[in-house]
């Protein structure tokens, strides 16, 4: 079956994807596996109980060079970059002029320079956004040539420690290092998208194949396709750009409050600021929030929320199966009236309306390493 | 003796009198990947031919199910409340989704036998 499937991009782990029986979907541009025969709650309950691998090669890898590449970022961005002390790692958003969220974004820096992870939806405007606001002050290299795959899961740093030596189980949370393993130059971050301890690993392209499957022959570590991904991020509590957050939420509406660091808070100096320190100030209209449906319907992307018995207070962002919760699971907005845990709202599901509370996240706890 | 008629939605629909059992073929539940939630229709709920009349969702989209006849519905599968996951186990089996009492039997014609489904499946690739 011809289909438009030709026109999509391949990350360097494309051949293996088809080897290892991917059901391959077009996703942000690229074609990329939503999972592997063993299917996305096997799949995704195996990254939990044991470690799964993940191609994420379609992100964006980005370097930043200049005088002070963290001072010319920061002007894009609410993070506290100036303060990352040499591979330390940081999460933050590239904010519009009214404090929207155009990219979630990760950012570590490395020597001199700044290493950037993007969004693969979002990395061609990024780039240019960059490109121009940061034009004289930074240069801005691209690594198309690089895969990243993400290895997850409590058995993570026993699997990477066998490959790459003890260094690695004692990294911080949200640090990084460069790191041989298996023989091929890596650059590693201890980090992920899944709740769990893991790591994400930059390599040359042409290393990628090998990398994979040398972690695939290990006992513990199963391929994960994006399907599992997403369920495993939900279940932790985390954003998907362009479903939880976009260029109409601010951080402070999508409670990532705690990413803006106190001189930010007090200092902006990034697109929206305005409008985001006066949020942190006076509180913002609306929150994102945990949402557990009572029943056992999953409350889907876009699902309109109620308070009970009455009127419309905000809308289902992202919701599914939790496998590992056992039930639903759901983030949306809601007024801010309503957003405290323990909140009855109603669910608009088909037309009916299906009891549900507002919860903390994440409803899986979280398992980083802590040290 | 019972005959089974299969629809191009991919629904299956045993027939025995004038009462017809309907599930998804093993084909839909491939598809679907890993089944979380089903509605089911109640006892007494009366639909048209195509009319929606179940929901089935598995950790990828929710998918409506169409009536592929016309009739009042005698029983929903109380089982799939709680194991929902016996569609993808035993489609054609215990995970059959509701029984209809078929109110137009002329309407059986239309539809697909198993060999014309199979032909049907393999066409789709």
């Amino acid at each position: 079956m011809v289909s438009e499937s030709d026109a999509l991009g391949r990350t360097p782990l494309y051949d293996l994807h088809v080897a290892l029986g991917g059901k391959m979907v077009p996703f942000a541009g690229y074609d990329m596996p939503v999972q592997y025969p063993a299917g996305i709650l096997t799949e995704h309950k195996h990254t939990r109980a044991a470690a799964g691998l993940f191609d994420v090669s379609h992100m964006g890898q980005v370097t930043l060079r200049g005088d002070d590449p963290a001072a010319a970022l920061e002007s894009l961005v609410p993070g506290d970059i100036l303060g990352l002390e040499d591979m330390q790692m940081r999460y933050t958003q590239f904010t519009n002029d009214a404090g929207g969220i155009l990219d979630d974004l990760m950012v570590t820096r490395r020597g001199d320079d700044l290493f950037l992870v993007v969004n693969a939806g979002c990395k061609k405007d990024d780039i240019a956004h960059m490109r121009s606001a940061l034009a004289g002050r930074c240069e801005i290299e691209t690594h198309d040539d690089r895969a990243l795959v993400a290895l997850q899961g409590p058995e993570a740093a026993a699997v990477l420690s066998r490959l790459a030596g003890e260094s690695v189980t004692t990294m911080a949370f949200m640090s990084a290092a460069d790191v041989t393993i298996d023989g091929i130059p890596c650059f590693v971050t201890r980090s992920g998208y899944t709740g769990e301890d893991g790591y994400e690993i930059s390599c040359p392209g042409e290393a990628a194949e090998g990398l994979a499957r040398r972690l695939l022959a290990e006992e513990e570590v199963e391929p994960i396709g994006l399907g599992a991904r997403d369920s495993l991020r939900l279940e932790a509590g985390l954003c998907l750009y362009g479903h939880d957050i976009d260029t109409t939420t601010t951080p402070i509406e999508a409670a990532l409050l705690w990413s803006i660091g106190k001189r930010r808070r007090e200092e902006g100096g990034f697109p929206g600021d305005a409008v985001i320190q006066a949020q942190i100030r006076d509180g913002a209209p609306r929150r994102r929030v945990g949402i557990q449906p009572e029943g056992r319907a999953p409350a889907r992307e876009h699902t309109a929320v109620h308070s009970p018995g009455g009127a419309a207070i905000g809308e289902g962002t992202s919701g599914g199966f939790g496998p590992c919760v056992g039930r639903p699971v759901a983030m949306g907005y809601v007024e801010t009236a309503h957003a405290k845990a323990g909140t009855a709202l109603e669910l608009m599901v088909r037309g009916k309306a299906l009891p549900a509370e507002v919860v903390k996240m994440p409803f899986q706890p979280q398992r980083y390493y802590r040290g | 003796m019972s005959d089974v008629k299969y629809t191009k939605e991919h629904e299956w629909l045993r027939i025995e009198g004038d009462v017809g059992t309907c599930g998804i073929t093993d084909y839909a539940q491939d598809q679907l990947g890993d089944v979380v939630f089903v509605e089911v229709p109640d006892k007494g709920v009366s639909v048209e031919q195509n009319g929606e009349i179940a929901v089935v969702e598995s950790v990828k989209a929710a998918s409506e199910i169409y009536a592929p006849v016309a009739g009042e519905v005698v029983e929903g599968n109380p089982a799939l409340a709680d194991t929902p996951d016996l569609v993808n186990s035993d489609p054609e089996g215990a995970g059959w989704f509701f029984k209809i009492r078929i109110s137009d039997a002329s309407q059986l014609d239309g539809l697909m036998d198993e060999a014309a489904y199979k032909e049907y499946v393999e066409s789709l690739g």
